[in-house]
């Protein structure tokens, strides 16, 4: 079995699940599996539907300085689909006219907008709590070396990707070296206080499994982590955030390529927590994408599956009243959300 | 059926349950508890139970162990030690009787 190394983007070369509607034939196809929207039904509470929105998810571009294995985005270096300021100011009058509290910032690497640090401060002047999903080597990147500090004065909390507390499958993951240059971005965010205790700096880890199995128990893995990453470099952290590994784009082309996907799909669905279902993210999560469309989850943001339903599909016709109780666009990688324990960006949900 | 070992029928392990209820819901209860964290974290008993599966040689075991010690946060290099853990003292089982064959020996050579 072939075993690739990226260095550019699925895009980048034209391959087949860049395109989401090829992704979409893929993960649709029933395969004797019960249709999401029937099995999340089944629990009682009718269709999958959003209650209020808590969390205001903004993909501020998809560039990235990493060309990860798993990535759902497809983020790499030569990606330049970058959030406009418009758009961002779009976001703020959206954030001004509700009472959303929370602010997730994700891409590619957030940094890496040329409009981070404005969007950041702006958000900041609302008291929003802001969120930054920091791959952590970017932070140690030539030109962004003050970003912990920026980070640290805004009072972001961070979360970071970190496969395993070891080179061995977080370099296999997310490219050579990428272990090596995490430890010195944790020991900078330490050294600000980021992940101690009563500091006021919050600092997650994100665990996501190295290939086609389900993650095992949050709080398990949280004491490994915790344990190891202390006795080897002297790295603390808050809390580690367990996440499943949806089948979208890279990790999608590992599973078909691989030959696992048929049965990681049975896994997902035969692994359903009713209990997990109940709190997945999109029922309180708003996510828009760098070009001002307006999605369910990241997910469903790369699979390009716009907001429908008669609700806005763009930022610059957000409207709280008209955004909450949607109903959800589901597909068949929404078994993702509910398997096991559940998962989230937040982590488990079960 | 083509072999005897077929992966699909792992999925099947429930099935025991049939005919004998009560003997697989003792043995479920017991299996869950064994498993749970204790005095060895979840990781290190998928570990041993690698290892034990590779020292009674049930394909069907090192399927399900080797993705439950992935998913409780092992790596291929733990798994391996494992392994070699589980060879060295099935090893040192046959090499510890070569007492015994030397003790027959003693007895029965001049």
């Amino acid at each position: 079995m072939e075993k690739r190394t990226r260095y550019k983007s699925m895009k980048a070369f034209g391959e087949r699940f860049a395109n989401a509607d090829e992704q979409l034939k893929i993960i649709n196809q029933p395969a004797g599996m019960p249709l999401f929207d029937v099995k999340f039904e089944s629990i009682g509470i009718g269709p999958l539907t959003s209650g209020k929105i808590e969390i205001f998810q903004v993909n501020v571009g998809k560039m990235c300085n990493q060309v990860c294995k798993h990535c759902h985005v497809d983020a790499a270096p030569d990606r330049k689909e970058i959030m406009i300021k418009t758009n961002m100011e779009l976001c703020l009058s959206a954030l001004a006219s509700s009472d959303i509290l929370t602010v997730d910032i994700t891409g590619g690497a957030p940094e890496m907008n040329p409009y981070f640090k404005w969007f950041v401060s702006e958000i900041k002047k609302m008291r929003k709590h802001i969120i930054v999903r920091s791959n952590l080597t970017i932070l140690v990147a030539n030109g962004f070396e003050d970003y912990p500090e920026f980070m640290a004065e805004n009072n972001v909390e961070i979360i970071s990707s970190l496969p395993f507390y070891k080179s061995s499958l977080t370099d296999k993951q997310r490219g050579e070296g990428v272990f090596e240059k995490s430890v010195t971005a944790i020991k900078i965010l330490n050294n600000l206080g980021y992940g101690k205790e009563n500091s006021g700096l919050i600092f997650n880890l994100v665990y996501n499994p190295a290939g086609a199995f389900l993650p095992g128990s949050q709080l398990e893995l949280e004491k490994e982590y915790k344990r190891e990453l202390l006795k080897n470099y002297g790295l603390v952290f808050n809390n580690l955030l367990a996440i499943t590994n949806m089948p979208v784009s890279r990790f999608l082309d590992f599973l078909i390529s691989s030959g696992n996907y048929k049965e990681y799909m049975e896994k997902l669905c035969s692994s359903f927590n009713p209990g997990a279902a109940k709190n997945v993210m999109c029922k309180f999560t708003l996510s828009v994408g760098w070009d001002g469309k307006l999605y369910d989850c990241d997910f469903n943001q790369m699979l390009e599956l716009n907001l429908n339903n008669g609700t806005p599909k763009y930022i610059k016709d957000f409207n709280i009243s008209l955004l909450e109780n949607r109903r959800i666009i589901t597909g068949q990688h929404c078994y993702g959300c509910t398997a096991g324990a559940g998962s989230s960006c937040g982590g488990t949900t079960a | 059926m083509e072999t005897y070992y077929d992966p699909k029928d792992l999925r099947k392990f429930a099935e025991m349950s049939v005919g004998a209820p009560e003997l697989w819901k003792k043995f479920s209860d017991w299996y869950e508890a064994v498993f749970a964290a204790g005095a060895l974290t979840e990781r290190e008993k998928a570990l041993i139970a690698l290892a034990v599966a590779h020292a009674v040689q049930c394909p069907y075991c090192i399927d399900a162990y080797t993705q439950e010690s992935l998913a409780k946060g092992a790596d291929l290099e733990q798994m391996t030690e494992a392994v070699h853990v589980a060879s060295a003292i099935r090893g040192g089982a046959s090499l510890i009787h070569g007492v015994q064959m030397k003790n027959v020996n003693a007895k029965l050579t001049m």
